[in-house]
Protein backbone atom coordinates (compact mmCIF):
# COMPACT_ATOMS: atom_id res chain seq x y z
CA UNK A 1 0.00 0.00 0.00
CA UNK A 2 2.79 2.30 1.02
CA UNK A 3 4.64 1.51 -2.17
CA UNK A 4 1.58 2.36 -4.22
CA UNK A 5 1.28 5.69 -2.48
CA UNK A 6 4.94 6.43 -3.21
CA UNK A 7 4.44 5.62 -6.86
CA UNK A 8 1.35 7.77 -7.05
CA UNK A 9 3.24 10.62 -5.53
CA UNK A 10 5.98 10.23 -8.10
CA UNK A 11 3.46 10.87 -10.81
CA UNK A 12 2.05 13.79 -8.86
CA UNK A 13 5.39 15.56 -8.49
CA UNK A 14 5.19 19.14 -9.65
CA UNK A 15 6.98 20.22 -12.79
CA UNK A 16 7.47 23.83 -13.74
CA UNK A 17 6.93 24.91 -17.31
CA UNK A 18 10.55 26.02 -17.46
CA UNK A 19 11.70 22.55 -16.43
CA UNK A 20 9.59 20.91 -19.12
CA UNK A 21 10.93 23.33 -21.73
CA UNK A 22 14.50 22.74 -20.57
CA UNK A 23 14.09 18.98 -20.78
CA UNK A 24 12.89 19.31 -24.37
CA UNK A 25 15.76 21.63 -25.17
CA UNK A 26 18.21 19.10 -23.77
CA UNK A 27 16.60 16.30 -25.78
CA UNK A 28 16.73 18.31 -28.99
CA UNK A 29 20.37 19.22 -28.34
CA UNK A 30 21.26 15.57 -27.79
CA UNK A 31 19.48 14.60 -30.99
CA UNK A 32 21.38 17.25 -32.96
CA UNK A 33 24.82 16.14 -31.84
CA UNK A 34 26.88 15.05 -34.85
CA UNK A 35 25.95 11.37 -34.82
CA UNK A 36 27.29 9.27 -37.61
CA UNK A 37 27.77 5.69 -38.75
CA UNK A 38 26.86 3.13 -36.10
CA UNK A 39 26.10 5.92 -33.64
CA UNK A 40 23.38 7.17 -35.95
CA UNK A 41 21.88 3.70 -36.23
CA UNK A 42 21.88 3.25 -32.45
CA UNK A 43 20.86 6.82 -31.65
CA UNK A 44 17.82 6.75 -29.39
CA UNK A 45 14.96 9.06 -30.22
CA UNK A 46 15.65 11.50 -27.37
CA UNK A 47 12.90 13.92 -28.31
CA UNK A 48 10.36 11.11 -28.62
CA UNK A 49 11.35 9.69 -25.23
CA UNK A 50 11.12 12.98 -23.36
CA UNK A 51 7.84 13.68 -25.11
CA UNK A 52 6.50 10.30 -24.02
CA UNK A 53 7.69 10.91 -20.46
CA UNK A 54 5.75 14.15 -20.20
CA UNK A 55 2.73 12.73 -22.01
CA UNK A 56 2.45 9.92 -19.49
CA UNK A 57 3.41 11.95 -16.40
CA UNK A 58 1.79 15.31 -17.12
CA UNK A 59 -0.86 14.57 -19.72
CA UNK A 60 -2.68 17.86 -19.26
CA UNK A 61 0.51 19.89 -19.67
CA UNK A 62 2.15 18.31 -22.69
CA UNK A 63 -0.07 16.97 -25.40
CA UNK A 64 -0.45 16.38 -29.07
CA UNK A 65 -0.09 20.04 -30.08
CA UNK A 66 3.29 20.26 -28.35
CA UNK A 67 4.34 17.02 -30.04
CA UNK A 68 3.44 18.41 -33.42
CA UNK A 69 5.40 21.64 -32.93
CA UNK A 70 8.46 19.67 -31.76
CA UNK A 71 8.12 17.42 -34.77
CA UNK A 72 8.19 20.38 -37.14
CA UNK A 73 11.35 21.72 -35.48
CA UNK A 74 13.06 18.34 -35.78
CA UNK A 75 11.93 18.11 -39.40
CA UNK A 76 13.66 21.35 -40.27
CA UNK A 77 16.84 20.45 -38.41
CA UNK A 78 17.00 17.00 -39.98
CA UNK A 79 16.03 18.29 -43.44
CA UNK A 80 13.37 15.61 -43.60
CA UNK A 81 10.02 16.25 -45.22
CA UNK A 82 7.81 18.80 -43.49
CA UNK A 83 5.45 16.91 -41.21
CA UNK A 84 7.28 13.60 -41.20
CA UNK A 85 8.51 13.77 -37.61
CA UNK A 86 5.44 15.83 -36.74
CA UNK A 87 3.17 12.98 -37.78
CA UNK A 88 5.26 10.37 -35.98
CA UNK A 89 5.34 12.42 -32.75
CA UNK A 90 1.61 13.13 -32.99
CA UNK A 91 0.96 9.40 -33.03
CA UNK A 92 3.45 8.90 -30.18
CA UNK A 93 1.87 11.60 -28.02
CA UNK A 94 -1.58 10.19 -28.68
CA UNK A 95 -0.40 6.76 -27.54
CA UNK A 96 1.13 8.29 -24.43
CA UNK A 97 -2.05 10.20 -23.60
CA UNK A 98 -4.34 7.23 -24.11
CA UNK A 99 -2.15 4.86 -22.11
CA UNK A 100 -1.02 7.25 -19.38
CA UNK A 101 -3.36 5.86 -16.67
CA UNK A 102 -2.39 2.34 -17.61
CA UNK A 103 1.35 2.98 -17.69
CA UNK A 104 1.21 4.46 -14.19
CA UNK A 105 0.12 1.09 -12.81
CA UNK A 106 3.26 -0.71 -13.88
CA UNK A 107 6.82 -0.62 -12.62
CA UNK A 108 9.58 0.84 -14.74
CA UNK A 109 10.58 -2.38 -16.45
CA UNK A 110 7.03 -3.07 -17.51
CA UNK A 111 6.66 0.53 -18.54
CA UNK A 112 9.55 0.23 -20.96
CA UNK A 113 7.68 -2.55 -22.77
CA UNK A 114 4.79 -0.16 -23.28
CA UNK A 115 7.25 2.48 -24.40
CA UNK A 116 8.76 0.02 -26.86
CA UNK A 117 5.39 -0.58 -28.46
CA UNK A 118 4.52 3.11 -28.65
CA UNK A 119 7.91 4.04 -30.11
CA UNK A 120 7.64 1.22 -32.61
CA UNK A 121 4.33 2.67 -33.77
CA UNK A 122 5.88 6.10 -34.25
CA UNK A 123 8.93 4.65 -36.05
CA UNK A 124 6.64 2.67 -38.33
CA UNK A 125 4.71 5.84 -39.18
CA UNK A 126 7.96 7.64 -40.00
CA UNK A 127 9.25 4.77 -42.14
CA UNK A 128 5.88 4.40 -43.89
CA UNK A 129 5.91 8.04 -44.92
CA UNK A 130 9.47 7.66 -46.13
CA UNK A 131 8.58 4.52 -48.05
CA UNK A 132 5.60 6.23 -49.68
CA UNK A 133 7.61 9.24 -50.79
CA UNK A 134 11.06 7.77 -51.56
CA UNK A 135 10.18 4.15 -52.17
CA UNK A 136 12.57 2.35 -49.84
CA UNK A 137 13.15 1.65 -46.16
CA UNK A 138 16.44 1.13 -44.35
CA UNK A 139 15.69 -1.66 -41.89
CA UNK A 140 18.48 -0.83 -39.49
CA UNK A 141 16.48 2.29 -38.69
CA UNK A 142 14.28 0.19 -36.40
CA UNK A 143 17.21 -0.68 -34.11
CA UNK A 144 16.62 2.78 -32.66
CA UNK A 145 13.36 1.57 -31.11
CA UNK A 146 15.21 -0.94 -28.92
CA UNK A 147 17.88 1.54 -27.77
CA UNK A 148 15.21 4.15 -27.07
CA UNK A 149 13.14 1.72 -25.00
CA UNK A 150 16.27 0.67 -23.11
CA UNK A 151 16.85 4.32 -22.27
CA UNK A 152 13.40 4.70 -20.70
CA UNK A 153 14.42 3.51 -17.22
CA UNK A 154 17.52 5.75 -16.83
CA UNK A 155 15.65 8.68 -18.34
CA UNK A 156 12.72 8.31 -15.95
CA UNK A 157 15.07 8.04 -12.98
CA UNK A 158 16.96 11.11 -14.11
CA UNK A 159 13.90 13.28 -14.67
CA UNK A 160 12.28 12.09 -11.41
CA UNK A 161 15.45 12.88 -9.49
CA UNK A 162 15.64 16.34 -11.04
CA UNK A 163 12.03 16.95 -10.10
CA UNK A 164 12.56 15.72 -6.52
CA UNK A 165 15.20 18.33 -5.90
CA UNK A 166 12.65 21.08 -5.72
CA UNK A 167 10.80 19.43 -2.87
CA UNK A 168 10.47 21.16 0.45
CA UNK A 169 13.54 20.12 2.52
CA UNK A 170 11.47 20.13 5.74
CA UNK A 171 9.11 17.49 4.45
CA UNK A 172 9.42 14.09 6.07
CA UNK B 1 1.57 21.64 -5.75
CA UNK B 2 -0.38 22.64 -8.78
CA UNK B 3 -1.19 19.14 -9.91
CA UNK B 4 -2.81 17.67 -6.82
CA UNK B 5 -6.15 18.63 -8.29
CA UNK B 6 -7.90 15.83 -10.10
CA UNK B 7 -8.11 15.91 -13.85
CA UNK B 8 -10.76 18.34 -14.90
CA UNK B 9 -13.67 16.42 -16.32
CA UNK B 10 -15.22 19.33 -18.11
CA UNK B 11 -13.95 22.05 -20.29
CA UNK B 12 -10.87 20.14 -21.44
CA UNK B 13 -11.01 21.23 -25.00
CA UNK B 14 -11.24 18.77 -27.87
CA UNK B 15 -10.72 15.09 -27.08
CA UNK B 16 -7.42 13.35 -27.70
CA UNK B 17 -8.78 11.52 -30.71
CA UNK B 18 -10.01 14.78 -32.25
CA UNK B 19 -6.60 16.34 -31.71
CA UNK B 20 -4.85 13.28 -33.13
CA UNK B 21 -6.97 13.47 -36.25
CA UNK B 22 -6.49 17.23 -36.59
CA UNK B 23 -2.70 17.17 -36.26
CA UNK B 24 -2.34 14.04 -38.38
CA UNK B 25 -4.30 15.63 -41.18
CA UNK B 26 -2.22 18.80 -40.82
CA UNK B 27 1.01 16.77 -41.01
CA UNK B 28 -0.19 14.79 -43.99
CA UNK B 29 -1.20 17.99 -45.74
CA UNK B 30 2.25 19.48 -45.11
CA UNK B 31 3.87 16.25 -46.28
CA UNK B 32 1.86 16.28 -49.45
CA UNK B 33 2.60 19.92 -50.19
CA UNK B 34 6.30 19.51 -49.39
CA UNK B 35 6.78 16.31 -51.36
CA UNK B 36 4.79 17.33 -54.43
CA UNK B 37 5.07 21.08 -54.82
CA UNK B 38 8.08 22.27 -52.78
CA UNK B 39 6.16 25.37 -51.69
CA UNK B 40 7.49 25.38 -48.16
CA UNK B 41 11.13 26.23 -48.80
CA UNK B 42 10.78 29.78 -47.46
CA UNK B 43 9.04 28.58 -44.28
CA UNK B 44 11.78 26.04 -43.84
CA UNK B 45 14.41 28.75 -44.22
CA UNK B 46 12.77 30.93 -41.58
CA UNK B 47 12.65 28.08 -39.07
CA UNK B 48 16.19 27.10 -40.00
CA UNK B 49 17.41 30.60 -39.12
CA UNK B 50 15.59 30.44 -35.77
CA UNK B 51 17.15 27.11 -34.76
CA UNK B 52 20.57 27.93 -36.21
CA UNK B 53 22.07 29.08 -32.86
CA UNK B 54 21.01 25.86 -31.16
CA UNK B 55 22.47 23.78 -33.97
CA UNK B 56 25.68 25.75 -33.67
CA UNK B 57 25.67 25.05 -29.95
CA UNK B 58 25.38 21.31 -30.47
CA UNK B 59 28.41 21.20 -32.71
CA UNK B 60 30.43 23.26 -30.22
CA UNK B 61 31.78 20.37 -28.09
CA UNK B 62 33.18 18.66 -31.18
CA UNK B 63 34.77 21.87 -32.41
CA UNK B 64 36.30 22.61 -29.01
CA UNK B 65 37.65 19.06 -28.88
CA UNK B 66 39.18 19.37 -32.36
CA UNK B 67 40.52 22.84 -31.64
CA UNK B 68 42.10 21.71 -28.38
CA UNK B 69 43.59 18.70 -30.13
CA UNK B 70 45.15 20.89 -32.80
CA UNK B 71 46.43 23.32 -30.19
CA UNK B 72 48.26 20.77 -28.10
CA UNK B 73 49.41 18.50 -30.92
CA UNK B 74 53.06 17.67 -30.53
CA UNK B 75 55.66 19.68 -32.38
CA UNK B 76 57.40 16.66 -33.88
CA UNK B 77 54.16 15.65 -35.55
CA UNK B 78 53.91 19.11 -37.01
CA UNK B 79 57.50 18.98 -38.24
CA UNK B 80 56.98 15.57 -39.84
CA UNK B 81 53.73 16.75 -41.34
CA UNK B 82 55.39 19.85 -42.71
CA UNK B 83 58.23 17.86 -44.27
CA UNK B 84 55.77 15.52 -45.91
CA UNK B 85 53.73 18.41 -47.26
CA UNK B 86 56.87 20.01 -48.69
CA UNK B 87 57.76 16.78 -50.44
CA UNK B 88 54.23 16.50 -51.78
CA UNK B 89 54.38 20.10 -52.93
CA UNK B 90 57.63 19.53 -54.81
CA UNK B 91 56.36 16.50 -56.64
CA UNK B 92 53.08 18.26 -57.38
CA UNK B 93 54.98 21.27 -58.73
CA UNK B 94 56.81 19.04 -61.19
CA UNK B 95 53.55 17.57 -62.37
CA UNK B 96 52.03 21.03 -62.55
CA UNK B 97 54.78 22.12 -64.89
CA UNK B 98 53.94 19.27 -67.23
CA UNK B 99 50.26 20.06 -66.87
CA UNK B 100 50.82 23.63 -68.01
CA UNK B 101 52.59 22.43 -71.12
CA UNK B 102 49.88 19.89 -71.81
CA UNK B 103 47.20 22.49 -71.24
CA UNK B 104 48.80 24.91 -73.64
CA UNK B 105 49.17 22.15 -76.19
CA UNK B 106 45.56 21.12 -75.67
CA UNK B 107 44.34 24.68 -76.12
CA UNK B 108 46.33 24.95 -79.32
CA UNK B 109 45.01 21.65 -80.67
CA UNK B 110 41.47 22.60 -79.79
CA UNK B 111 41.93 25.90 -81.54
CA UNK B 112 43.28 24.07 -84.60
CA UNK B 113 40.27 21.77 -84.62
CA UNK B 114 37.92 24.68 -83.85
CA UNK B 115 36.44 22.90 -80.85
CA UNK B 116 34.94 25.19 -78.22
CA UNK B 117 37.39 25.81 -75.40
CA UNK B 118 36.67 24.14 -72.13
CA UNK B 119 35.57 26.69 -69.58
CA UNK B 120 37.62 27.00 -66.48
CA UNK B 121 35.69 27.15 -63.27
CA UNK B 122 36.36 28.67 -59.90
CA UNK B 123 35.98 26.96 -56.58
CA UNK B 124 34.87 28.13 -53.19
CA UNK B 125 36.03 26.46 -50.02
CA UNK B 126 33.46 25.45 -47.42
CA UNK B 127 33.56 23.60 -44.13
CA UNK B 128 31.20 20.76 -43.32
CA UNK B 129 28.93 22.14 -40.62
CA UNK B 130 26.68 19.18 -39.91
CA UNK B 131 26.30 15.64 -41.05
CA UNK B 132 22.85 14.41 -41.88
CA UNK B 133 21.17 12.84 -38.90
CA UNK B 134 18.67 10.92 -40.99
CA UNK B 135 19.75 7.37 -41.57
CA UNK B 136 17.81 7.18 -44.84
CA UNK B 137 19.72 9.92 -46.59
CA UNK B 138 23.24 10.75 -47.64
CA UNK B 139 23.44 14.46 -47.10
CA UNK B 140 25.51 17.01 -45.27
CA UNK B 141 25.40 20.71 -44.58
CA UNK B 142 28.15 23.15 -45.54
CA UNK B 143 28.73 26.48 -43.83
CA UNK B 144 28.28 28.64 -46.95
CA UNK B 145 24.85 29.69 -48.14
CA UNK B 146 23.06 32.32 -50.18
CA UNK B 147 25.12 34.95 -48.33
CA UNK B 148 28.18 33.56 -50.14
CA UNK B 149 26.41 33.20 -53.49
CA UNK B 150 26.01 29.47 -53.32
CA UNK B 151 23.22 28.26 -55.57
CA UNK B 152 21.32 25.01 -55.67
CA UNK B 153 22.70 22.78 -58.40
CA UNK B 154 26.38 23.55 -57.93
CA UNK B 155 28.73 20.59 -57.78
CA UNK B 156 30.75 19.86 -54.63
CA UNK B 157 34.16 18.22 -54.94
CA UNK B 158 37.16 17.35 -52.81
CA UNK B 159 40.75 16.88 -53.88
CA UNK B 160 40.06 13.45 -55.39
CA UNK B 161 36.69 13.74 -57.05
CA UNK B 162 33.01 14.59 -56.97
CA UNK B 163 31.37 14.45 -53.57
CA UNK B 164 27.88 15.62 -54.44
CA UNK B 165 25.63 18.44 -55.43
CA UNK B 166 24.12 21.41 -53.58
CA UNK B 167 20.42 20.66 -53.39
CA UNK B 168 19.05 23.27 -51.03
CA UNK B 169 20.41 26.62 -49.90
CA UNK B 170 19.79 28.40 -46.60
CA UNK B 171 21.09 31.89 -45.77
CA UNK B 172 24.23 30.57 -44.04
CA UNK B 173 24.15 26.90 -44.88
CA UNK B 174 23.78 24.76 -47.93
CA UNK B 175 22.62 21.19 -48.09
CA UNK B 176 24.71 18.82 -50.17
CA UNK B 177 23.32 15.54 -51.43
CA UNK B 178 26.15 13.06 -51.77
CA UNK B 179 26.62 11.04 -54.94
CA UNK B 180 25.81 7.93 -52.92
CA UNK B 181 22.29 9.19 -52.16
CA UNK B 182 19.51 7.10 -53.62
CA UNK B 183 18.02 10.06 -55.50
CA UNK B 184 21.06 11.31 -57.35
CA UNK B 185 22.43 10.46 -60.78
CA UNK B 186 25.70 11.66 -62.31
CA UNK B 187 26.37 11.56 -66.06
CA UNK B 188 29.79 10.01 -66.56
CA UNK B 189 32.24 8.76 -69.12
CA UNK B 190 34.56 5.80 -68.85
CA UNK B 191 38.11 7.14 -69.09
CA UNK B 192 39.47 4.09 -70.92
CA UNK B 193 37.11 4.19 -73.91
CA UNK B 194 34.93 7.29 -73.54
CA UNK B 195 31.73 5.29 -73.09
CA UNK B 196 28.93 7.54 -71.85
CA UNK B 197 26.68 6.35 -69.03
CA UNK B 198 24.90 7.51 -65.91
CA UNK B 199 25.91 6.41 -62.44
CA UNK B 200 23.30 6.26 -59.68
CA UNK B 201 23.65 6.43 -55.92
CA UNK B 202 22.74 3.25 -54.11
CA UNK B 203 21.86 4.69 -50.71
CA UNK B 204 24.86 2.81 -49.37
CA UNK B 205 27.76 5.02 -48.24
CA UNK B 206 30.45 3.26 -50.27
CA UNK B 207 28.64 2.16 -53.39
CA UNK B 208 27.36 3.53 -56.67
CA UNK B 209 25.44 1.64 -59.34
CA UNK B 210 26.13 1.88 -63.05
CA UNK B 211 22.73 0.93 -64.37
CA UNK B 212 21.19 0.23 -67.75
CA UNK B 213 24.37 -1.07 -69.36
CA UNK B 214 23.89 -4.07 -71.67
CA UNK B 215 25.57 -7.30 -70.67
CA UNK B 216 28.22 -6.93 -73.34
CA UNK B 217 29.06 -3.31 -72.45
CA UNK B 218 32.78 -2.58 -72.66
CA UNK B 219 33.38 -1.95 -68.99
CA UNK B 220 36.01 -3.68 -66.91
CA UNK B 221 36.78 -3.89 -63.23
CA UNK B 222 39.11 -1.02 -62.38
CA UNK B 223 37.74 1.39 -64.96
CA UNK B 224 37.68 4.98 -63.76
CA UNK B 225 34.52 7.00 -64.36
CA UNK B 226 34.73 10.78 -64.77
CA UNK B 227 31.98 13.36 -65.21
CA UNK B 228 31.10 13.93 -68.84
CA UNK B 229 29.87 17.47 -68.26
CA UNK B 230 26.99 16.66 -70.52
CA UNK B 231 24.19 17.89 -68.28
CA UNK B 232 25.62 21.31 -67.54
CA UNK B 233 25.65 20.62 -63.79
CA UNK B 234 29.01 19.00 -63.22
CA UNK B 235 32.09 20.36 -64.95
CA UNK B 236 33.68 17.77 -67.24
CA UNK B 237 36.53 15.41 -66.30
CA UNK B 238 36.12 15.20 -62.54
CA UNK B 239 36.71 11.74 -61.13
CA UNK B 240 33.57 10.11 -59.77
CA UNK B 241 34.04 6.40 -59.20
CA UNK B 242 35.92 3.24 -59.94
CA UNK B 243 34.29 0.00 -61.07
CA UNK B 244 34.67 -2.67 -58.40
CA UNK B 245 32.55 -5.56 -59.59
CA UNK B 246 30.60 -6.57 -62.67
CA UNK B 247 27.92 -9.23 -62.64
CA UNK B 248 27.02 -10.26 -66.19
CA UNK B 249 24.07 -12.56 -65.54
CA UNK B 250 22.37 -13.47 -68.86
CA UNK B 251 19.06 -13.82 -67.00
CA UNK B 252 18.89 -10.04 -66.73
CA UNK B 253 18.83 -7.58 -69.60
CA UNK B 254 21.42 -5.33 -67.95
CA UNK B 255 24.72 -6.02 -66.28
CA UNK B 256 24.95 -5.24 -62.60
CA UNK B 257 27.94 -2.97 -62.11
CA UNK B 258 29.00 -1.74 -58.69
CA UNK B 259 31.39 1.19 -58.28
CA UNK B 260 33.30 2.72 -55.40
CA UNK B 261 33.20 6.52 -55.11
CA UNK B 262 36.69 7.97 -55.55
CA UNK B 263 36.12 11.10 -53.51
CA UNK B 264 36.14 10.84 -49.76
CA UNK B 265 32.38 11.03 -49.63
CA UNK B 266 32.40 10.24 -45.93
CA UNK B 267 35.74 11.81 -45.05
CA UNK B 268 37.21 15.34 -44.84
CA UNK B 269 36.03 18.46 -43.06
CA UNK B 270 36.60 20.88 -45.92
CA UNK B 271 35.06 20.62 -49.36
CA UNK B 272 35.09 22.76 -52.50
CA UNK B 273 31.95 24.17 -54.09
CA UNK B 274 32.48 24.50 -57.82
CA UNK B 275 31.08 27.78 -59.12
CA UNK B 276 28.21 27.11 -61.44
CA UNK B 277 29.06 26.00 -64.92
CA UNK B 278 27.85 28.46 -67.59
CA UNK B 279 24.40 27.34 -68.73
CA UNK B 280 24.22 25.38 -71.94
CA UNK B 281 21.90 26.59 -74.70
CA UNK B 282 18.36 25.41 -74.05
CA UNK B 283 17.51 21.93 -75.19
CA UNK B 284 15.08 22.02 -78.11
CA UNK B 285 11.70 20.51 -77.29
CA UNK B 286 11.08 17.24 -79.09
CA UNK B 287 7.60 18.27 -80.26
CA UNK B 288 9.07 21.34 -81.87
CA UNK B 289 11.19 19.27 -84.20
CA UNK B 290 8.75 19.58 -87.07
CA UNK B 291 8.51 23.32 -86.66
CA UNK B 292 12.22 23.77 -86.37
CA UNK B 293 12.97 23.59 -90.13
CA UNK B 294 10.33 26.29 -90.74
CA UNK B 295 12.00 28.62 -88.30
CA UNK B 296 15.32 27.94 -89.92
CA UNK B 297 13.84 28.80 -93.29
CA UNK B 298 12.41 32.03 -91.91
CA UNK B 299 15.79 32.90 -90.53
CA UNK B 300 17.43 32.09 -93.82
CA UNK B 301 14.92 34.28 -95.65
CA UNK B 302 15.48 37.13 -93.24
CA UNK B 303 19.23 36.87 -93.53
CA UNK B 304 19.15 36.76 -97.32
CA UNK B 305 18.27 40.36 -98.16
Amino acid sequence: MRVDLEKDREFMLPASTAFIALSFLAAVTLAWLPWRGMGLVLRPDFVGLVLLYWCTHKPHRVGIGMAWVLGILVDVADASLFGQHALAYTVLAFGGLVLNRRVQMFNLREQSLHVFALLLASYVVYALVHWQVRGFVAWEYFIGVATSAALWIPLTHLLQALRHKRRDPNEL
Amino acid sequence: MEDTRTLRFFNRGPSAVARLVFFSVLSLFLLFVDARFKYLESTRQVIAVIIYPLQKLTSLPGEVWNGAGAYISLQRYLVADNAQLHQQHDSDAAQLQQLQVVQAENAQLRALLEVKQRDTYGVQMAQIAYIERDIFKRKLLLDKGTQSNVQAGQAVVDNTGVVGQVTRVYPWLSEVTLVTDKDIAVPIQVVRNGLRAVVFGSGNISELDLRYQPINADIEVGDVLVTSGMDGTYPPALAVAKVTSIDRDPAYPFARIACLPLAGVDRHRTLLIVSSVPPLPERPASEAEEQAPKRLKNKAKRSQP
